[in-house]
């Protein structure tokens, strides 16, 4: 398929911008650029081709079942969509009078309120513009509650083993020092190993509950204490919310603060869709150093930005991805207070009715009673036939399934990560069990059909590793220099 | 499993030698074997201080990042440059795709031999 670039002939343009309708204004000669930006010049028409056909080979939530493991790729109801495209959302400016945006304001102060219920949490900043920048935002939080208290030994922050691999890539970021923790024989931390890792100078501890590996620590509030009376704070990666919302809160297990991925876990798109947006909440103490702004309501019932006493300043300009926050809260008041609870109650319904139909098919990596996600070990199918965890999920995709997650989390040898979502119907995840049985008895009767799959798709497999240690990241003009 | 007698092994998958008053750091065969391809390297630079037992620099294959530990505790002598722009030579000769020279070696991690580490990957295969 041809790239846009090539696509292009010398003057075929679309004429698309109106005639100039303020006064003009000549720029030092300076500033201007001598040539032309090499823009590809190709009718409306060929654009419109370009795009449709591009969407025609990609596999989207629309398309079929996604059990990406870890990502939540829920059906995004189209309510949503139409409420973020209301014209008093899209056509209004982050610089106009605040009386002019009460609207808006009163948005992020609603979805505000509502996320701190379903979170435990007490305020909540939503300029974080998805989950691992609201990690990020989270440990400064961290650090400047340290800094406040002139606590500067505390450099170290605890992530588990089985934790997503931003977690420790933002404390990188953030200035401190990673201690890893191992897992326990269930899957949970090891609160041993916690208990010798943690010490004056622990700053924090960052985890995700269900872990993911799909399972809920049962000593959350002991994993909590112990980082607590060490003198650290506890994090909670909202990654994983998508099992718990109604039944338990992060605040209630004794986390400080927290990130939500609204494109995870409250049906706004996600996976080349989104934007994101990741929304970091945290307890009272903590609320003097959130970014600017937040949003407050005075008595006379008006919206307006306020300002952190202490705040640790912008994280990303104005208000975040705003549109993403109009869908999210759309998302809540659609599904309301029982609706919210259903929606992760049943998730974590599918995802033990499809691990219970896979068993016996394939290794569950901890086999017992799931959240909304599970791990299968493709480990002794490898050793029995040679088909590995890549050659399954690329058999999958014959069957017009998304693959789940693969190598993932690192604990597991051979991991298969699937997480389907309470959006599908037990028709789909029946048709989608059968699928991965029929894929587990070519494993074992034709190992070298699997080793070469897909085969009906457009492209085969791609070279990832060429593709890592030589990226190809524009494009390339004949006359480049 | 072909691991060279004359090195000693880490049980984190390091290879070390010593060489000219040197210690020599690489990646073992069972390590480069599990990460698979490996596409990015993360070492220190020449002058660093490395600690036995703590990382030193990362590897990035196409499935995952991994921390690389260093067996003795000592000054960065040399870093294989060349080997940051072909990271292939891992996977294609790991005994002799070294990583780094680490010189004032002060102590070293608990080190094995080619037959006590291959009991370990045994156990870990």
């Amino acid at each position: 398929m041809k790239l846009l670039f090539e696509l292009s002939k010398e003057n075929r343009k679309m004429n698309l911008i109106p005639p100039c309708d303020v006064p003009e204004y000549s720029f030092d000669e300076t500033l201007l650029r001598k040539e032309e930006l090499r823009l590809p010049q190709i009718s409306e028409v060929d654009l419109s081709r370009h795009y449709t056909r591009l969407a025609k080979q990609a596999h989207g939530v629309n398309d079929g079942f996604y059990p990406l493991g870890s990502c939540t790729m829920k059906y995004n109801p189209r309510i949503d969509e139409e409420a973020a495209a209301l014209e008093g959302f899209t056509a209004i400016h982050p610089l106009q009078p605040q009386s002019t945006l009460q609207g808006a304001l009163q948005v992020i102060y609603e979805a505000r309120e509502l996320l701190c219920e379903i979170t435990g949490m007490d305020d909540m900043t939503f300029q974080p513009a998805a989950g691992a920048h609201g990690e990020y935002t989270g440990l400064l939080l961290i650090r400047k509650y340290h800094q406040s208290r002139n606590d500067t030994k505390r450099v170290n922050i605890i992530v588990p083993d089985s934790a997503h691999g931003t977690n420790p890539a933002s404390a990188t970021m953030a200035g401190f020092k990673v201690i890893n923790v191992s897992s326990n024989e269930n899957g949970g931390v090891d609160l041993e190993a916690l208990r010798n890792a943690v010490g004056e100078d622990t700053a924090g501890l960052m985890l995700t509950n269900p872990n993911t590996l799909g399972l809920f620590d049962p000593n959350i509030l002991e994993i909590t204490r112990i980082v607590h009376e060490a003198g650290g704070l506890c994090y909670y990666d909202g990654a994983n919310m998508n099992a718990i919302m109604g039944t338990v809160r992060p605040g209630d297990m004794g986390f400080d603060c927290m990130h939500l991925n609204l494109h995870k876990t409250f049906g706004t798109p996600h996976g080349g869709g989104g934007p994101g947006s990741g929304p970091v909440g945290c307890k009272e103490f903590l609320k003097k150093f959130l970014p600017k702004y937040t949003v407050s309501k005075n008595m006379d019932g008006n919206y307006y930005l306020d300002v952190a006493e202490n705040s640790m300043g912008k994280v990303r300009s104005f208000y975040g991805n705003f549109l993403v926050v109009v869908k999210a809260l759309t998302y809540i008041k659609s599904l309301g207070k029982e609706g919210i609870k259903e929606a992760s109650c049943n998730a974590v319904l599918n995802a033990n009715y499809l691990m219970n139909k896979l068993k016996g098919y394939y290794d569950v990596a901890y086999d017992q009673i799931c959240m909304h996600e599970f791990v299968l070990s493709l480990d002794k199918m490898k050793h029995e036939t040679g088909v590995s965890a890549m050659d399954v999920a690329k058999q999958s995709l014959d069957f017009g399934i998304h693959p789940p997650t693969m190598y993932f989390p690192l604990i597991v040898h051979e991991a298969l990560m699937l997480e389907p979502t309470e959006t599908e119907s037990k028709e789909t995840l029946d048709e989608a069990a059968e699928i991965f049985i029929e894929i587990a008895r070519m494993a074992h009767e034709d190992p070298e059909y699997l080793h070469e799959a897909p085969h009906n798709c457009l492209i085969r497999r791609p070279d990832e590793v060429e593709a890592a240690r030589k990226p190809i990241l524009r494009y390339e003009f004949e006359n480049d220099q | 499993m072909n691991n060279p007698k004359e090195l000693k092994y880490t049980k984190t998958h390091e290879w070390v030698k010593e060489e000219d008053g040197l210690f020599v750091v690489g990646l073992t065969d069972f390590a480069q074997d599990a990460l698979g391809d490996i596409v990015f390297l993360n070492l220190p630079l020449v002058g660093d201080e490395v600690t036995a037992g703590e990382v030193f620099g990362d590897v990035e294959s196409v499935k995952a990042v991994s921390d690389v530990y260093s067996p003795v505790t000592g000054k960065v002598a040399a870093v294989n440059e060349e080997l940051l722009e072909n990271t292939a030579m891992i996977n294609e000769d790991c005994y002799n795709a070294w990583l780094i020279k680490v010189e004032d070696v002060t102590g070293t991690e608990e080190l094995l031999d080619a037959e006590a580490y291959e009991e370990v990957c045994a156990n870990e295969a």
